[in-house]
């Protein structure tokens, strides 16, 4: 009689592998990134209509709200870039044995959140 | 599972249309940050004619279409993952395609300036 195995339907309790965290990840920052396209659309719309408009983004931009949603939207990009990268990688066949896999969920995780606080300490 | 078999590829179109996608807009923030780096300084007058060079406008015009095509795929999965209720999936589908849908008018409307 095999033991029961344990089935984790509860989100806190499931314990997920690098990979599986960059990949949800990957998700995650997807669905914000589809969330903020009428945002960037507007922006780019708006600073190409006038001086003034395109100095009311420029100002807009220039607040800390602005920059914190700005910092947050850049640490999405950038993961969902590099992981998608990592991703174009492994269709290839390039990096699929699991400690290669490993090291390179990690190079993602660490390269991106590293641009991340590059750009936050520019922008601010 | 319950799966639509609508041919012998199934979903391997969307896999090819996000795989496609996802190097144009790489290629495309390639050329974007390398357009902007050589920008003598970014204000208004220098901002509006970067977007008057065709090029520039017929590459955003491709990259958006990426992004849209992209994105449509990415949320389908999502939503096919997630979404167990086929009615509430359908009309989150077709939320989805009418704002996309939207975006690139919307897209086209601010790069020719309509």
């Amino acid at each position: 009689m095999p033991k029961p195995r344990p089935k984790y339907l509860n989100l806190l309790q499931i314990r997920l592998p690098l990979p599986g965290i960059v990949s949800i990840m990957h998700r995650v920052s997807g669905a914000a990134l589809f969330l903020v396209i009428p945002l960037l659309l507007y922006v780019l719309q708006t600073s190409l209509e006038s001086p003034h408009g395109f100095a009311a983004i420029k100002s807009a931009l220039f607040t800390p709200l602005a920059k914190v949603i700005l910092i947050a939207l850049l640490w999405g990009f950038f993961h969902h870039f590099c992981a998608g990268v990592r991703y174009l990688a492994l269709d290839l066949d390039v990096g699929t044995d699991l400690p290669v896999a490993r090291a390179t969920s990690w190079v993602v995780l660490a390269f991106s959140i590293g641009l991340t606080l590059i750009c936050g300490v520019l922008l601010w | 599972m319950k799966r639509e078999v609508v041919g012998a590829h199934y979903g391997l179109f969307d896999w090819l249309v996000q795989r496609l996608s996802a190097v144009v807009m790489v290629a495309y923030t390639l050329l974007l940050l390398l357009v902007l780096a050589r920008m003598p300084q970014i204000d208004y007058v220098h901002w509006k004619a970067l977007w008057n060079v065709p090029v520039m406008r017929y590459c955003t015009a491709l990259f958006l279409l990426a992004l849209y095509l992209h994105a449509w795929v990415g949320l389908r999965d999502i939503f096919m993952d997630y979404i167990k209720d086929a009615g509430l999936r359908l009309t989150l589908y077709v939320f989805t395609v009418i704002a996309l849908l939207w975006y690139a008018i919307w897209s086209v409307q601010i790069l020719w300036g309509l």
